[in-house]
């Protein structure tokens, strides 16, 4: 059987995703080596989630699918990018997204980005699904199915507990 | 001269070209002096054209050609490494550096002080970085597109704005338009 982190990308790469950029987290270090290591995935590292954001815009533009990923902690620094380049002219976005600061989160600080993320993307419609058991990942190839369906950025919360703890 | 002497200067220059522009006055200067299916116009997000521009390069073989501004690459000043470390020789970044926030009031930017972006460029690791006067930009710019190799130019020109009427295109419209530039 093939690790999660495998799995995952074996979903991206199946839906034609090949431009990824990442904002690195712990929890998603695992799929980010995948990503790295694919031959046919470009992994761009991005300074800051809204750089990245701009990059994948540019992507899907040139003919490619993008993917980011990032920790919900920075969902406060992509909301403007999200409303006036994602949304507004109409491109499809898989947010694949570290949940910090549920169940099993050792660092309190983390908490208070988790109390606002379910919130803020329901704020900014943008449809949200929360990976929370192993199974749940069964999902992502009709998640990302959809995302290219409706161009819209949609966000996939996968948290702790979802990783197996810290 | 000002920004918009320079957009008529290199308007025939990257007619041919994908053009992403930045946010605000640029892009309505652009769109009203030469307005073309290959032009990306920005109509929000400060700070992203160099981004988008450079997903766009490494995703396709065509010229790309971002005009983006000193205070605009001073909000996204994590571009420049990204640029220098992820090379595409089909990416021209074009910084009309008026040491101003254009569309904001002519607000004095950091890069209108002290802070050299040519340097800040260098120091980031972009290999290929030339500062210009504004007279010898789109010399510089044509130089650039036929030279194949990615390039950072920093055009020093005059604070201030050209009135051109506000972009009312949607921005689904400039973006299906573009895509279909980028294909052709």
């Amino acid at each position: 059987m093939l690790s999660i982190d495998k799995t995952i990308v074996k979903d991206l790469v199946a839906n034609d995703i090949s431009f990824v950029t990442t904002v690195p987290c712990k929890q998603l270090a695992g799929v980010i080596d995948e990503i790295d290591n694919h031959p046919d995935v470009f992994h761009i590292p991005s300074n800051k989630e809204d750089e990245g954001m701009g990059l994948c815009a540019g992507a899907w533009m040139g003919g490619k699918r993008p993917a980011i990923i990032m920790q919900n902690t920075a969902l406060g620094v992509t909301l403007n990018t999200l409303a006036t380049l994602t949304q507004y002219y109409r491109m499809p976005l898989p947010m694949l997204i570290s949940y910090r600061g549920e169940l099993g989160e050792p660092v309190a600080c983390q908490v208070e980005m988790a109390l606002h993320t379910k919130a803020l993307l329901a704020q900014m419609n943008i449809p949200t699904y929360h990976f929370h058991k192993r199974e749940d990942a069964e999902e992502l190839d009709s998640i990302l199915k959809y995302t290219f369906m409706c161009n819209k950025p949609v966000a996939i919360l996968t948290d702790a507990t979802f990783w197996g703890g810290y | 001269m000002i920004r918009s002497e320079i957009l008529k200067e290199i308007a025939p220059v990257i007619r041919n070209e994908l053009v992403i522009c930045n946010i605000g006055i640029p892009s309505q200067e652009l769109h009203a002096i030469d307005d073309q299916a290959t032009n990306f116009y920005m109509l929000g997000t400060m700070g992203l054209a160099s981004s988008i521009g450079l997903g766009l390069a490494l995703s396709q073989e065509k010229t790309v050609v971002v005009i983006d501004g000193d205070g605009s690459v001073l909000t996204n000043l994590g571009t420049l490494p990204t640029i220098a470390n992820n090379v595409a020789d089909n990416y021209i970044l074009l910084i009309v550096d008026n040491g101003s926030y254009g569309s904001t009031g002519d607000q004095v930017t950091y890069a209108g002080k002290k802070t050299s972006l040519t340097e800040v460029a260098r120091a980031c690791g972009c290999d290929n970085v030339v500062e210009c006067c504004a007279e010898e930009t789109a010399k510089v710019l044509r130089d650039a597109i036929t030279s194949r190799r990615m390039t950072v130019i920093v055009s020093k020109c005059e604070s201030g704005n050209a009135k051109m009427p506000v972009i009312t295109m949607d921005p689904v419209v400039i973006r299906d338009r573009f895509m279909k530039a980028v294909q052709a």
